[in-house]
């Protein structure tokens, strides 16, 4: 028993020591990053580290939501977080973000126009676009011999118990807005019932509703059909060259992550320091590179590789990006959505 | 015959059921492929990786010295409070009793919240201490209820005993109540020591900028997709604690054929 106790009040010290030495000798300045889980090339922090002597912290999020009650609720001090389009236009509303000086951010030219201006950050006041992308179909040219275009295979009976739905409300209802005709920020009531009633019909013919699952799943030809970000998608077919990727032409989601300096910042130069250095085209470039998804840096995407730029999945033709939209902050009306989404799962 | 054979059955599907999500695990910690959807070969790359990755490491540091430090705490306050406790008249035992089940039947979400809270309104800067302050707190309830019953159990002769033959209070204390109800610490210890380690939402709620412990690191995966390196992670702690497991299991058998 002694030994135990021994062992056990040594065990303590010893993590203690470890504790307060590594506790010591940070007196380097440090910057605060809050990022998506596993959504940057970690080894841009050692060249930042080496070139500006300043320490990133590194916190990551699964949700927007999540970021958002951080950082609303006071006690933590981010000074760069990575929110997308619709959370950026609500923390705008609710006073939680600093305007950025962009004479800090000369890097920002490389930013492609067509990023700039969505009406997230109409004056584009508050935020530099990191990754973007869309939501669409894709599909495994094996199992289905139609021409994917539209919305309406996903409630084609031939395909019974072979599309996989994404489970998240606004994407799912946004979609089915959209195929009806409607906009996907729609605040109808009587365009959310339609859309309620189509998912209720479509669900039958639904194998599932799943989140990030549905990469293996359509890599191991589980399912004929998914409606999957564009990312995923490239990653995707990048596994399994059977699956394809299509942007319906009833439009859909165009959606940013971008970069914002949050009020809890202490040190607003530096975190513009730290938004320059991301917007740098090596930089860019590594984590483009990285993560696999879009980006917005014109002079980064050039480096990238022959066959990634010239994907449709990835860097689609503009024009077939005209019926599509930024999510916009539904905020008190968000209720409809949950109802709605909740009537459908219930069924 | 017939009966024990579906008996070995019943039994190999129970095991089956419970270690075929880790031996998968182990399995695709192997694989060349980031998707769980194909086998492109063997390759031990995201150990490597794994041991680079700063952010893992440091979340895993993290995890491993709030469970340390806050399950020791927490079974010295918590045998301490037992003691008292037990000695307690039958009412105000009760109370308090009563006023210790309820942080456990609270949901995780609601002490996380409240305790976010109450370090937002005294100041206090959300991070380390914080979270193993947090972890302190719900840790304590657990050690209390696994230590009490042993004190039940214990024939308060022994102490009086102890005292008869001129043993100090504390000296009895030290001597006879604590060796005699050192099962039960250990239990509570060791349920202290899993539960922070496998806490996410109150830890979620009570850490700041900077900390982060291995549950909040793997949730914010989600929307990428759950990397391999947290495969291997997890491998290694897997086999890790088999490895303890076997070696404490040796040493009991030992000592009991030395006893014997």
């Amino acid at each position: 028993m002694k030994k135990i106790i021994k062992a056990v009040v040594a065990m303590v010290l010893i993590s203690t020591v470890i504790f307060i030495m590594t506790g010591c000798g940070q007196s380097k300045p440090t910057l605060k990053v809050y990022n998506w889980g596993d959504y940057i090339d970690e080894s841009i922090f050692k060249d930042f580290e080496e070139e500006y002597g300043i320490r990133i912290i590194y916190d990551t999020f699964a949700t927007n939501e999540d970021m958002y009650i951080k950082i609303k609720a006071g006690g933590s001090d981010y000074d760069v977080a990575f929110p997308s389009d619709y959370m950026i236009e609500r923390m705008i509303s609710e006073d939680l973000l600093y305007e950025i000086n962009y004479n800090n951010i000369p890097n920002y030219k490389y930013i492609g126009d067509e990023f700039k201006n969505f009406s997230y950050d109409p004056t584009n006041g508050y935020s530099v676009p990191y990754m973007w992308g869309t939501v669409g179909i894709i599909y495994n040219t094996t199992m289905v011999d139609d021409t994917v275009d539209s919305w309406d295979i996903l409630w084609n009976e031939k395909y019974a118990k072979q599309i996989l739905m994404l489970d998240s409300q606004r994407d799912s209802i946004g979609i089915t807005l959209k195929k009806l005709g409607y906009s996907l920020n729609t605040k109808n009531v009587d365009e959310l019932e339609a859309a309620k009633d189509a998912l209720i019909e479509q669900k039958p013919l639904v194998l599932a509703y799943v989140g990030d699952e549905v990469k293996d799943k359509m890599i191991a030809g589980e399912a004929a059909l998914a409606v999957v970000w564009s990312g995923d998608a490239v990653y995707m077919n990048w596994e399994n060259p059977d699956l394809e990727y299509a942007i319906p032409k009833e439009g859909s989601n165009l959606w940013f992550d971008a970069m914002v300096i949050p009020k809890t910042s202490k040190n607003k130069e530096n975190a513009e320091l730290f938004i320059n250095f991301m917007s740098r085209t090596d930089i860019a470039f590594k984590n483009a590179d990285y993560i696999g998804y879009s980006t917005p840096h014109i002079e980064a995407r050039n480096l990238l590789d022959e066959d990634l730029i010239n994907d449709p999945t990835a860097y689609p033709e503009l024009e077939d990006l005209v019926n599509c939209e930024v999510f916009k902050d539904l905020s008190d009306f968000l209720r409809e959505y949950d109802k709605i989404w909740t009537e459908v799962k219930a069924r | 015959m017939v009966m024990s054979y579906l008996k070995k059955l019943y039994a190999f599907i129970i095991f089956f059921f419970l270690y075929a999500p880790i031996m998968v695990l182990i399995v695709f910690s192997f694989n060349e492929s980031k998707s769980r959807g194909s086998w492109d070969g063997f390759t031990l790359k995201w150990y490597i990786e794994l041991f680079q990755d700063r952010q893992i490491m440091s979340a895993l540091y993290n995890t491993i010295v709030i469970a340390i430090l806050s399950s020791t705490i927490a079974t010295a306050i918590g045998t301490a409070a037992a003691i008292g406790i037990h000695n307690m008249k039958q009412f105000k035992r009760s109370m308090v009793m009563n006023l210790t089940y309820l942080p456990v039947l609270n949901p995780d979400i609601v002490t996380g919240i409240s305790l976010m809270l109450l370090f937002i309104f005294l100041k206090i800067r959300l991070g380390f201490l914080t979270l193993l302050l947090a972890h302190i707190t719900f840790n304590i309830p657990y050690v209390i209820i696994s230590v009490l019953p042993k004190l039940k159990q214990l024939n308060k002769h022994i102490y009086e005993a102890a005292l008869d033959l001129g043993a100090s209070p504390s000296y009895a204390l030290r001597k006879v109540i604590i060796p005699e109800i050192m099962p039960g610490i250990i239990t509570g210890f060791l349920l202290a020591f899993t539960l922070s380690l496998d806490d996410f939402v109150i830890s979620f709620f009570t850490t700041g900028s900077g900390v982060s412990n291995l549950s909040i690191t793997i949730y914010s995966m989600a929307r990428r997709g759950i990397n391999p390196k947290i495969n291997a992670l997890s491998t290694i702690m897997f086999v890790t604690v088999l490895l303890l497991l076997i070696i404490v299991n040796k040493r009991m058998s030992k000592t009991n054929i030395i006893k014997e």
